[in-house]
């Protein structure tokens, strides 16, 4: 009995221990930080902790931490959002007591979704080193959002494929040349006698296939939506620019809707697959499609550059990549270039110690500044970083931003992002099932229209 | 022994009522709480009243879930019940490799969820492929499918606790109805059923919490698709608090509402069922 009773009781004191010890380790952290406080900020043995928006980079930015420690002491930790989960994952980490230092928003919308956990930037260096300080967001006097990449997106096209169709002898229209296609008309008589001569072009469909899968919609729902909405947020009279009109604006019409159906069909109806198994199709179906060259064309954006090269077997040769504007049919459309834009926006966490946002400041000054932090934004990363501190040849060398940079050259007018004004997640997830249902023929595109109108409203109404 | 075990109660709940406390108890009275509030992070909210709750109600998505998680379970539970009891019976029969045929049969249930929806998807797709549609044209196939991979899943498990029940009915009852000339229908419903009737009791549970409380098949096998009618209550508490910032509240009032159903239905199920239970 007695040996029983001292058993338990050493049982019941080590399962003490082992309590105090794992409550211990939480909060250890905090007095830790407080003696770091009169540190110079980057010797600090500060941990930064960066949520990392982009899952096709995570691994470069994992090296880009170890380069940091190596060189500065400072730790970096790296935690990557799978796809399409980066709100969900941001809104778990932060309200831990190990909060993400550096972490993203979308733009004025996500902005104001994270207004309490900003910190203000406006006098970091980081801050100065903008090429175009309207870029950030902002509100009032202060400066929560620094954009980090410029990216742009429109139609990727195989160059060997078209040169392989201009040269058909069935060939039926006159167009000889990608120089020629600037408008929806020529593309669309392009593409259409491309499908009609897809065997003999060695390819299934001339776009690749239209992804329409849960969180596969952003293409179409975001990036493609975006143009319609663009010039008619460019119609409204009295703003600054075509966001800032699309933010105060409660209702839309959806007058270029039209040209949004324009293209959409062109995609859906000369594709690999038929419209209706699009349901199933992911972007990296689509990307994987283009990259073996079973497809001619393919809609997406220069970062899609590392999905088509890495797909094995791939026989698209990067000088043949080339990007064409989405071309709608709106009047005056040949002067349209790509769309331009960025909604990638680092912000830093407010409410972690003082000297960890300093840290963390000073990781991002790091990256955007010195050799090896430069190197690996250009190289690595691939961003065509909007930050004065690059030179010329410090830009990306992958064919699709190359292609960017020199689209932004030419006598066209970029698109603006104007998709940082869409009300919410779920308008974009509407508008995505929307198309879904009428692709598969389930719904009539004046249904499409109505529930982008109507969720427009409602979103805006909430 | 015994008074030892009673004098140490306390020590021995201790490590468990901790686990509890910490798992449970604490965050359920927060996600109460926080029904009631309006919030980004759990740690900062703001009192809102009975504001979400009105908010969870004027929301379609929110009662069409609920219509189609009752549809569900109703199919599910029947389906998944009767094909459990059938083969139950027929693997207590004395026929060649029983043991082999209750293992393969109760080996889908381990499988995790999230892998199931996604082979389920990739054979229904399969299938509709030929006919040149997809799971996400029709909320039907959908519907369907859920029902399909969910009798897949449960109907082995169910199986192992019928077939528990029906091997505890005695031989000599068996015999005496036989001797008496009782046919094989009449046995089944005047003595196996009533006796079997505790097993019953557990399946209709298991069944019932976990039709309603579907949530990682759904996700994977339609994710809601075509736009949300295929979605469940679950995954749609799951698309308020994730999908809408400003909606955490809204997801939690859903989620309190939830708890509540599934608690009251799986009470009065059990209620019932206990009652028709007999003393063996």
């Amino acid at each position: 009995m007695k040996k029983l009773n001292r058993v338990l009781s050493i049982l019941l004191v080590m399962s003490l221990v082992f309590i105090a010890a794992c409550s211990n380790n939480a909060g250890k952290n905090e007095p830790g930080t407080d003696t770091n406080q009169g540190n110079d900020g980057a010797k600090s043995n500060e941990t930064i902790y960066f949520l990392n928006f982009k899952p096709e980079i995570a691994e470069a930015y994992k090296k880009i931490a170890k380069d940091y420690e190596a060189e500065t002491g400072v730790k970096v930790k790296v935690e990557t959002a799978a796809s399409g989960t980066y709100e969900t994952t941001l809104k778990s980490e932060i309200a831990k007591s190990e909060a993400p230092t550096i972490f993203q928003i979308n733009g004025p919308v996500g902005y104001a979704a994270w207004k309490d956990y900003t910190l203000d930037l406006k006098d970091t260096k980081l801050y100065s080193y903008l090429s175009d300080q309207s870029l950030a967001v902002t509100e009032g006097e202060g400066v929560y959002g620094i954009p980090y990449v410029v990216e742009g997106y429109g139609i990727i096209y195989n160059n060997a494929i078209m040169e392989k169709y201009f040269a058909l002898g069935t060939k039926a229209t006159a167009v000889s040349s990608m120089e020629e296609v600037n408008n929806f008309d020529t593309l669309k008589s392009v593409v259409e006698d491309m499908q009609a001569n897809a065997d003999a072009l060695g390819i299934k469909g001339v776009f690749s296939s239209t992804s329409l899968g849960a969180g596969e919609q952003w293409r179409w729902q975001t990036h493609l939506a975006n143009i319609p909405l663009f010039y008619e947020f460019n119609d409204m009279q009295g703003f600054d620019n075509a966001t800032s009109a699309g933010l105060s604006a409660n209702e839309i019409k959806f007058t270029y809707g039209n040209n949004f159906k324009n293209i959409f069909d062109l995609y859906i109806n000369n594709s690999t697959v038929k419209p209706t198994l699009l349901g199933s199709k992911t972007v990296a179906d689509s990307m994987a499609e283009f990259a073996l060259g079973q497809s001619a064309m393919v809609q997406n954006g220069n970062w899609a550059w590392n999905q088509i090269n890495e797909v094995s077997g791939n026989t698209v040769k990067s000088e043949d990549i080339k990007f064409l504007p989405i071309y709608t049919g709106v009047t005056g459309e040949e002067k349209q270039g790509l769309a331009v834009g960025t909604e990638n926006y680092f912000a830093i966490n407010s409410k972690v110690s003082e000297s960890k946002q300093q840290a963390s400041i000073a990781f991002l000054e790091w990256l955007f500044t010195s050799e090896t932090g430069k190197a690996a934004v250009t190289n690595d990363l691939g961003f065509i970083a909007p930050f004065n501190t690059f030179e010329d040849n410090e830009k990306p060398a992958d064919p699709l931003a190359k292609e960017i940079l020199a689209w932004m050259e030419k006598d066209t007018t970029s698109v603006a992002w104007t998709f940082a004004a869409f009300p919410s997640e779920d308008f974009k997830n509407d508008f995505g099932d929307a198309l879904l249902q009428y692709a598969q023929g389930n719904e009539t595109w004046d249904k499409v229209s109505s529930v982008v109108v109507d969720s427009w409203k409602s979103e805006k109404a909430k | 022994m015994q008074k030892m075990i009673q004098k140490y109660f306390a020590l021995f709940a201790l490590p468990t009522l901790i686990a509890f406390t910490l798992a449970f108890v604490v965050p359920f009275i927060m996600g109460i709480y926080l029904s009631f509030t309006q919030f980004t992070t759990v740690n900062d909210a703001t009192w809102v009243g009975l504001d979400n709750y009105i908010k969870a109600f004027a929301d379609k998505d929110f009662l069409n879930a609920l219509w189609f998680t009752a549809r569900f379970t109703i199919v599910s539970v029947v389906s998944i019940n009767v094909f459990a009891f059938l083969i139950a019976l027929l693997l207590t029969k004395k026929v060649l490799g029983t043991n082999v045929f209750r293992t393969i049969f109760f080996m889908p249930n381990l499988i995790g969820g999230i892998v199931l929806g996604y082979i389920w998807q990739l054979i229904f797709n399969g299938i509709l492929y030929k006919f040149d549609v997809t799971l996400t044209n029709d909320p039907a196939f959908g519907f369907w499918g859920l029902v399909i991979l969910m009798n897949w899943q449960l109907i082995g498990y169910m199986m192992i606790i019928y077939i528990a029940g029906i091997q505890n009915v005695p031989k000599e009852q068996l015999e005496a109805a036989k001797i008496d000339g009782a046919t094989n229908g009449v046995i089944l419903r005047k003595i196996i059923l009533p006796l079997v009737m505790p097993s019953i009791t557990i399946c209709l549970f298991l069944s019932i919490s976990n039709s309603f409380k579907l949530f990682d098949q759904n996700l994977a096998l339609t994710a809601g698709a075509p736009s949300k009618q295929t979605a469940m209550l679950a995954l749609d508490i799951f698309n308020t608090f994730y999908g809408k910032a400003g909606f955490e509240g809204v997801g939690q009032a859903k989620a309190v509402m939830f708890f509540l159903m599934v608690g009251i239905i799986v009470i009065v199920q059990l209620a019932i069922t206990r009652r028709k239970e007999i003393e063996n």
